[in-house]
């Protein structure tokens, strides 16, 4: 899950590292009224969970409280990447001397969190790292001892940050290692970190993403969830425990487990379709689950044809189809399905099946073979 | 002959009382593995299944009093990564985490204190091990695989029953499949699975199964190319999954072009990897 970057700089600031001034607007009149108590210039900055902000026109840089006002009802208005543009943030604007990047995430090979640090922050570090890797340093920390200060000083001397910033900087890198661990996030950034005009480290923009599985011991922050981050359907199937993932094809696929569904995608491709979705039940779903699954896929309009790959081996295959069954009871869908069910109490979800005339398949490959020639025919049509 | 579990292992169940261990203990009871004893905390002293297995407070007091010497945990994620380190503690150098959706922050200071101590973790989000004919420890269906000379080592759940059916079908058998969970921390690696599979006797061939996510197939590959002379056969799954959309499993997500199925696939085969592009049709390798 991700937070937005006035939710992430609020939580940055409670672990000691220093943001601008500024809050969040929900509407033009409210952004006026922040810029004024500001005074001065501010930034208005849309606040959606996509990057290329500024490139899209999400960012203005404006210098009295009319123009703020203006400036956050154009963007207000706006949808960024497709994403609608719900509130705006307004910082005081501060004289950039120079930009630093300082960011902290897992490491999943090093299976420990990495801090990583570059004197050249700023819109285009991807471009840094891709052309000068060797001006991004990277420091790995012990989970259990968490980050240290030498560590920290050993990244302000790498990215030769001038002497009289260490001791902020320093505290800058552990508050944001607090903020990342405090959090449970796999992701917690500040870019840029700047030098200002009057020699003060402080950071202009901040992102941050959470482990999606820690979310039951961090209540408050998993009421900050954008809605807007997912698709009506991906929220429906989160509802139901289901994993679903929307994709471009014609194939719907429900599927019990993760690697199995992968597995079932990968074969309906190579016989020349492509799946509509991602969908793994999990082990144990009861009939209501899997009508809840088919339904997610009936919805999707470039649905031909559904495939239903279930290894019974906690779930139980007479479940699997009393769930069908329930689904077309109701749906009375048109769409071509072939279900192949192995495992625990096969025999009679395959009789269930065979009694509503619902296509059955002996193996996986027989069943996206059947599939796809449905989809095909259902195309003709 | 097996790796890891045999008849001889001793196994306590972590969260017995609870549904899944319940259900699971009896399933590998019946599968003829010892089950010496469960552990949930506050309901020592209780006796499960008939009367069968005590129940007991602690992990370090369920081994003081039955001699246990591995443990397999279906306790709720959320409580997951202290049974593993109870485990570790009480003094087990085999314990099997089944337990799915562990914070990543909690499995990374596990890992931490596990190679500090020296205990083996198989998982978190494992469907555990079987080594047929002679213990399960975890819930890979019995039924679907029978004893054999095949070595099967997979990051996968159900993929692995559909492989391992397959296998039976064509009268192929196993010696011991061991599934090294789908997270992106882990206690076992393809690599550690791979070493103890070359040197055991009974293994004359080597099944892996992998996934999208991560590097763990490319380093396979790479010691695999330096240390397995036996013959090692793949599948791959993901090799249509999108880059940024994570497949269910915490672990199988491309991201910044690394984990890309097609250069897991470039690598094994590269080392030599029969990798098949059907699940089903690993069986004609090996015949």
């Amino acid at each position: 899950m991700k937070l937005h970057e006035y939710r992430s700089k609020l939580l940055f600031s409670k672990c000691g590292v220093p943001i601008p001034r500024g809050r969040v607007a929900l509407t033009a009149h409210e952004a006026k009224t922040i810029a004024r108590e500001l005074g001065g210039p501010v930034v208005i900055k849309a606040q959606v969970l996509v990057g290329g902000r500024g490139k899209a026109g999400g960012i203005r840089l404006v210098h009295t409280p009319e123009e703020a006002e203006e400036a956050a009802r154009q963007i207000l208005g706006m949808q960024i990447k497709g994403l609608p543009v719900r509130k705006v943030l307004v910082d005081e604007v501060a004289e950039i001397r120079s930009e630093i990047y300082l960011g902290v995430t897992n490491d999943r090979a090093a299976r420990c969190p990495v801090m990583i640090a570059s004197a050249e922050g700023g819109i285009d570090i991807e471009e840094v790292a891709r052309t000068h890797p060797e001006k991004i340093v990277r420091i790995h920390i012990d989970p259990l001892l968490g980050l240290r200060e030498y560590q920290a000083r050993h990244l302000a001397v790498s990215i030769e940050l001038p002497r009289v910033h260490w001791r902020n900087f320093i505290d800058i890198a552990c508050g944001l290692y607090k903020a990342f661990t405090v959090s449970d996030a796999t992701l917690a950034e500040i870019n840029p970190l700047v030098i200002t005009g009057d020699n003060r480290l402080l950071a202009l923009d901040g992102k941050m993403v959470l482990d999606d599985n820690a979310l039951f011991r961090q209540p408050d922050l998993a009421e900050m969830r954008d809605l807007d981050e997912e698709t009506p359907t991906e929220r429906e199937a989160r509802r139901y425990g289901l994993s679903y993932v929307k994709l471009d094809g014609t194939i719907g696929c429900m599927v019990n487990g993760a690697g199995l569904a992968m597995a079932s995608m990968d074969v309906i491709n190579s016989f020349g379709a492509q799946p509509a979705n991602f969908l793994d039940i999990g082990g144990g779903a009861g009939a209501e689950k899997v009508a809840a699954a088919l339904h997610l896929i009936l919805k999707d309009a470039n649905v031909q044809a559904v495939m239903i790959n279930i290894f019974g081996g906690i779930t139980r295959c007479d479940e699997v189809a009393r769930g069908i069954l329930a689904t077309l009871d109701e749906f009375k869908s048109d769409i071509p399905m072939v279900a192949r069910l192995v495992g625990t109490n096969e025999e009679e979800g395959n009789k269930l099946l065979a009694e509503a005339n619902v296509i059955t398949a002996t193996s996986l490959t027989d069943a996206a073979e059947k599939v796809v020639a449905l989809a095909v025919e259902s195309q003709l049509q | 002959m097996s790796i890891l579990i045999n008849k001889d292992t001793r196994l306590i169940v972590q969260g017995i009382t609870g549904r899944e261990g319940i259900f699971h203990t009896s399933r590998m009871m019946e599968y003829g593995t010892q089950v010496v004893a469960g552990v949930t905390p506050g309901k020592g002293g209780e006796w499960v299944l008939e009367g069968k297995v005590p129940v007991f407070d602690t992990v370090h007091h369920a081994i003081e009093i039955t001699g246990a010497n591995t443990s397999v945990i279906f306790v709720p994620a959320r409580f997951a990564h202290d049974a593993v380190l109870e485990a570790v503690d009480a003094g087990l150098t085999l314990i099997v985490c089944i337990t799915e959706g562990i914070p990543i922050r909690d499995m990374m200071k596990v890992r931490q204190y596990l190679n500090q101590q020296g205990s083996r973790l198989i998982g978190p989000n494992s469907p555990g091990m079987l080594s047929p004919g002679e213990c399960k420890v975890g819930i890979i269906p019995g039924h679907i695989t029978q004893p054999g000379n095949i070595g099967v080592v997979s990051r996968s759940g159900t993929l692995t029953y559909e492989v391992l059916y397959a296998l039976k079908l064509q009268a192929i058998g196993v010696s011991t499949c061991v599934g090294i969970g789908g997270d992106p921390i882990y206690g076992t690696s393809f690599i550690d699975v791979l070493g103890m599979f070359e040197v055991d006797a009974h293994t004359d061939k080597i099944v892996l199964i992998g996934e999208i996510g991560g590097t763990e197939e490319e380093q396979a590959a790479e010691y695999i190319s330096d240390h397995i002379t036996k013959p090692v056969i793949a599948f791959i799954a993901g090799r249509t999954a999108p880059p940024g959309k994570r497949m269910g499993h915490a672990g199988a997500i491309v991201e910044g072009g690394a984990g890309l199925a097609s250069d897991k696939i470039a690598a094994l085969e590269s080392a030599g990897v029969s990798v098949v592009e059907y699940p089903e049709n690993i069986a004609d390798f090996l015949k």
